[in-house]
């Protein structure tokens, strides 16, 4: 059965953009040559945790929201725990609240980013 | 005299307390569902060392205190809220 997943991603703070930039290509390409389909993504760039982990107090943060078969989650979830370069990951699967709610945020968005561009 | 001793009067009338009736807040505005990427909300729902609150302070309906706690773990799983402080407000 295909389901809406959500996946959030914290990687290392040592790494240059290039290096993020490569880490998050990467897990894009291994999703979507897994025959999942990404609906969304959004990059929270580096952002201050609350706690360290890993002696870290920052990291990139990114998110996918993605549709795939079941299981796919664990094979991307062992690809985490493999990769050095990932601290952090939370992966979940979206009811249909969940999916409501990020299509009408995703909405809101691109109407405030339509409205400073035409204010520009 | 005696009668006058029984009637006690008071020079401002006391006050009662009206209890305000606590509702919740999701039910009220009509939230289905509660994001955990977003602590700055989920912060409400938290005491001083990080905790989260009990339904009876915030009044919060059994089902979406469910679903607050669910969000508030999640989102410190990802270090967006920490498991223990002190002077979180």
């Amino acid at each position: 059965m295909i389901c809406n997943y959500e996946t959030v991603f914290i990687i290392t703070p040592v790494l240059s953009d290039n290096q993020v930039k490569e880490t998050v290509q990467k897990f894009k390409t291994y999703l979507t040559k897994n025959g999942a389909e990404i609906v969304y993504e959004e990059n929270w760039g580096l952002k201050k945790m609350a706690y360290p982990i890993q002696k870290k107090s920052t990291g990139f943060y990114y998110m996918v929201e993605f549709k795939t078969e079941g299981a796919l989650i664990e094979k991307l979830e062992k690809e985490y725990r493999r990769d050095e370069r990932v601290i952090r990951f939370l992966t979940l699967k979206m009811d249909k609240y969940a999916i409501e709610y990020a299509i009408s945020k995703r909405n809101k968005k691109s109407v405030k980013t339509e409205v400073t561009k035409k204010e520009e | 005299m005696a009668e006058k001793n029984a009637e006690i009067r008071y020079l401002t009338p006391p006050s009662v307390d009206v209890k305000k009736k606590k509702y919740c807040r999701f039910k009220k505005s009509r939230i289905k569902y509660i994001d955990y990427k977003d602590p700055v909300f989920l912060r409400k729902f938290l005491n001083e060392q990080g905790k989260i609150l009990p339904r009876r302070v915030t009044g919060t309906s059994l089902k979406y205190q469910r679903k607050v706690s669910t969000a508030i773990k999640r989102a410190r799983h990802l270090a967006m809220l920490p498991y223990v402080t002190d002077m979180l407000k």
